[in-house]
């Protein structure tokens, strides 16, 4: 089985890594990097358990990815964030202040996913409607909550984040 | 010491939440030991089939292979037969003969996951198929192959409850009598966690530890050592963080069995996780029951009697999570919100070529299939009768101040008021301007549905005479430990998989002890330092586990008297307790605090009392509670497609007193959305060679956000009498009340056409089936 040496930076930080060819994303992430609250919840890159940022180097941009049908390899000079990532000096991004102010989890397993992708949604677009959170998040399933707190959270986090006046990753992205 | 508390009825912000939101949060596949290895589990392709041969040879030469399993390793140990819930035994791994699709077969136990998954794939099975049983009516024909061949029968038992006489005699008087086959499709509770855990033995000690997904810690442990003979004190299970469970993490699988023994033949911890497909085709699933079942009426509606046949499909080994006593768990209830003359209830269980372990899916024993049979067949008979179904329901109510009331099971129901929870909703819904919408809209030939759903439950199990699993009672317990400082730690027997336990248990001692919530830490699901209880399931924990902690502090304020007397030199029966403050009855500036007592009770103490303030309850439920609801539904039917729109869902539950409203209403929408996906998308389904369809979230199709409906909620209050905090439960409520509701609004939408019935998943196929054969199909 061939390695590779590629270099990622994790949540701000550089990070070296050696890893196996066929080795995934989310693996890297939990094993390697010891980042647990990426979780797996289907294999098939359905539930969105896994999902992260990442600013892939041909990219100016983020993206979501689901990190269980991804190769590390892939993100060989990229940059990206997890769950871990949100929280900044001690602050909580507004995601993740919505999800715990509205009630928006219950067992926990999905919610790093959802943060993630509820963070790069608010950054596309600022001032979602009902209908258009619905649809961003459709690729993140949660069997606890029902959707309707979560829907909520994620409005408490963008009427927040235009309080504030900056956008959302600009939150989360260390320069 | 002037911290708010915030009791009962706080919509306080759930303690858990700090660490899940930043990633934090410690579930079984986060847990990382030294030097740990990974099982990996070989399943077998067939549903039915004789094992000629298994040759491991190729697997184990696979370098990071440290071993390969199988069951007649398990059987040297003595632990190849694994007692089930209902005290049958299932290999661990298959010896002879496979018995289900995806059964555990052999092990091989590595370095790293991905070598396991190598070795696994090495891993030789010589199988002979033989031909398997997939429904439970061919499991009955004569010429039908055995299951199992050791129990000389397909058949696993026969129930009845009611009396038969009786209610035959109402069905030879009634003016009109319904009667409708159903099948309540199987399920699966698919939480976002699969199950797992990590198994470590430790050789100086002996002591075998093992973290795993588990919704009943304290029940597993003693099974375990029962199973295995290593004596209880050397066994810790514990439950960490558990990402959701709904009655699938109550069960034993074999791979955690599998990853115990290999951790003791290795003497190094291993860790065993499921894969979504593994978890959908082998853990245990839901329903699947055939259901007769025929209501006898007067002509003016009046209610006479039930008559109920059910032939329910167990799997090749009986393994349902259910009290002893009921094989078919309490599915009794059937006889809903109505007052009936009589009732009876007839169930054969059979075995087929399926996994065990019926009943899982965030219900409490069957109660599901129970308030769906009536629920529809309430609707049925109100088409009959030309009458109106929220009428119909009204007419037939148990009344208020008929409470409690004995149902015709002989179950009784400790309080409700039935008709205010559905004219609340009939009201929030406007019932009355949507069935002239309806007219209009027919009129136009267009398709719109309003479906009734007014359901009862039975939770909390149980009351210890009547109750008990594997002959343990389902009693349940609290631990309150007041330190000096008068800070708190609290432990149940209990385990929360989402429902929220840190937060509403700290509430409900809160309010009782009159110290801060902040101020108290709420323990589960270690059996080393918890106490004793069965766990959380069958929406048990608010009505057993929440008791027991009410009762618990009431110990602790009993005691707490004696001090602050003693510390304010008046007599006991002088002081009154009032929150977290004890003053003089005469003189009530005279005072001290809970903490200025706890304080006391270390160093202060009043000569012949004993020291510290603590407190342990195993309580034993008087009764069940029985939380009720009625939910109203409004679909429009695409009559191109056959697509339904739920276009409003107001729910109104009724659950007793409540501790936290937000925790409850998620409670309710999570529950709502299951009940949503019950009836519309939801199903595992066989073909006749025993082939599972629908085991990755590719096509076992669980609810997004874009399809679930924005619930519409609303609550009304009536306390159990017998509950210490006059709650009641109420997880399961809308799993087990919803569905009819669907189903029964797109069957109103096509009612004027002469539909009765439609059949669960209502999928867009099932529905434009109809239409096309009623002819109202339009173009597209």
């Amino acid at each position: 089985m061939g390695r590779h040496k590629i270099s990622v930076v994790v949540n701000g930080v550089k990070k070296e890594l050696d890893v196996e060819s066929r080795l995934l994303a989310v693996h890297m992430i939990r094993e390697l990097l010891n980042l647990t609250g990426t979780h797996i919840g289907c294999d098939t890159s359905n539930c969105g358990a896994c999902t992260i940022l990442v600013r892939f180097p041909w990219s100016e941009d983020f993206v979501t990815v689901k990190s269980c049908t991804l190769f590390a390899v892939q993100l060989d000079g990229s940059e990206i964030y997890t769950v871990e990532g949100l929280e900044r000096d001690g602050r909580l991004h507004p995601v993740q202040e919505g999800f715990w102010e509205k009630h928006g989890l219950q067992c926990g397993y999905c919610t790093p996913g959802l943060l993630m992708q509820s963070a790069w949604l608010l950054h596309q677009n600022p001032m979602p409607t009902e209908d258009e959170i619905r649809q961003m998040i459709a690729g993140n399933l949660c069997r606890c909550t029902g959707y309707v707190k979560i829907v909520e959270a994620i409005q408490y986090a963008a009427e927040k984040l235009n309080r504030m006046g900056v956008r959302s990753l600009e939150l989360v992205v260390r320069r | 010491m002037t911290a708010t508390i915030h009791g009962m009825g706080h919509p306080l912000k759930r303690k858990e939440d700090a660490r899940f939101i930043r990633g934090k949060g410690t579930y079984v596949d986060d847990i990382k030991l030294p030097n740990m290895l990974h099982v990996k589990l070989i399943r077998s392709p067939y549903a039915h089939a004789k094992i000629k041969r298994i040759d491991v040879e190729r697997a184990l030469k696979v370098p990071g292979v440290v071993a390969v399993i199988t069951g007649k390793d398990l059987q040297a140990a003595g632990l190849s037969m694994m007692p089930t819930l209902m005290n049958d035994r299932q290999p661990v791994l298959a010896l002879d003969k496979v018995y289900y699709p995806y059964q555990e077969v052999a092990a091989v136990v590595a370095e790293d996951r991905y070598i396991a998954e190598d070795a696994a794939e090495l891993v030789e099975v010589e199988y002979e198929p033989l031909e398997p049983v997939m429904t439970p009516q061919r499991a009955l024909e004569p010429d039908a192959p055995l299951v199992r061949p050791d129990k000389g029968t397909n058949k696993i038992f026969t129930w009845s409850a009611g009396d038969k006489d009786l209610t035959d005699r109402y069905f030879q008087e009634a003016d009109v009598i319904v009667k409708e086959n159903f099948y309540y499709h199987r399920i699966h509770v698919a939480h976002m966690e699969t199950c797992g855990c990590v198994a470590h033995y430790d050789p100086p000690t002996g002591k075998l530890t093992l973290w795993m997904t588990t919704q009943a810690p304290h029940a597993v442990r003693t099974v375990a050592s029962l199973f295995t003979k290593i004596p209880e004190h050397k066994i810790r299970i514990i439950a960490p963080d558990i990402g959701g469970g709904f009655g699938g993490k109550v069960y034993v699988y074999p791979g955690y069995v599998v990853a115990a023994f290999a951790s003791i033949m290795t003497e190094r911890p291993v860790k065993w996780i499921e894969t979504r497909t593994e978890n959908l085709s082998s853990t245990a699933f839901a329903r699947d029951a055939y259901i007769t079942a025929e209501v006898a009426a007067k002509k003016d509606g009046t209610l006479l009697a039930l008559r109920m046949s059910v032939l329910s499909d167990h799997g090749a080994f009986f393994g349902d999570a259910t009290p002893s006593k009921f094989p078919f768990g309490l599915f009794t209830i059937v006889s809903g919100c109505y007052k009936w003359k009589a009732g009876y209830v007839e169930v054969t269980g059979v075995h087929t070529n399926k996994p065990p372990g019926g009943i899982a899916y965030r219900c409490s024993f069957r109660v599901t299939e129970a308030a769906y049979v009536i629920e529809r067949m309430i609707d049925i008979l109100a088409h009959k009768l030309g009458m109106d179904p929220a009428e119909l329901r009204l007419k037939n109510f148990i009344k208020k101040e008929e409470f409690p009331y004995t149902s015709v099971f002989g179950w009784e129901y400790d309080s409700g008021d039935y008709e205010r929870a559905l004219r609340l909703a009939m009201e929030k819904i406007d019932y009355e301007q949507l069935r002239k919408e309806q007219e209009e809209k027919r009129k136009r030939g267009e398709l719109m549905g309003i479906g009734i759903s007014t359901f009862v439950e039975i939770v909390g199990a149980g009351p210890s005479k009547i109750f008990d699993i594997l002959g343990i009672k389902m009693f349940e317990s609290c631990e309150v430990r007041i330190h000096p400082t008068g800070k708190v730690i609290a432990r149940f027997g209990t385990k929360s998989q989402g429902q929220g336990h840190e937060t509403t248990f700290a509430q409900i001692l809160a309010e009782k002890l009159g110290i801060p919530e902040e101020d108290i830490t709420v323990e589960e699901g270690d059996t080393d330092t918890a106490p004793y209880g069965l766990g959380t399931y069958a929406s048990r924990s608010t009505p057993t586990a929440g008791a027991a902690a009410a009762v618990t502090a009431d110990k602790i304020i009993a005691k707490a008297k004696k001090i602050a007397a003693h510390l304010l030199e008046v007599r006991e029966e002088d002081i009154v307790f009032e929150k977290g403050r004890f003053y003089v009855k005469e003189a009530p500036e005279k005072s001290v605090t809970i903490q200025d007592v706890a304080f006391a009770a270390y160093t202060n103490p009043p000569p012949g009392l004993e020291p510290g303030l603590e407190a342990v309850t195993y309580y034993d439920p008087p009764n069940m509670t029985f939380p009720f609801g009625a939910y109203i539904c409004v679909v429009d039917i695409d009559r191109g497609t056959g697509e339904v729109k739920v276009r409003r869902f107001v729910a109104v539950d009724d659950c007793g007193n409540v501790i936290n409203p937000m925790i409850v209403e998620g409670q309710i929408h999570g529950a709502l959305t299951m009940g949503f996906g019950t009836a519309f998308l939801e199903e595992i389904r066989y073909d006749e060679q025993g082939n599972i369809y629908g085991n990755t979230f590719m096509d076992y199709l669980i609810p997004t956000a874009v399809e679930t409906p924005r619930w519409e909620t609303y609550r009304t209050v009536t306390p159990s009498p017998h509950h210490p905090l006059g709650a009641k439960g109420v997880a399961e409520s809308p799993t087990v009340g919803s569905p009819a509701a669907f189903e029964n609004a797109v069957v109103d939408a096509l009612s004027h056409l002469g539909v009765t019935k439609i059949g669960m998943p209502l999928y867009p196929w099932r529905v434009y089936s109809i239409l096309k054969e009623k002819g109202v199909v339009s173009e597209l």
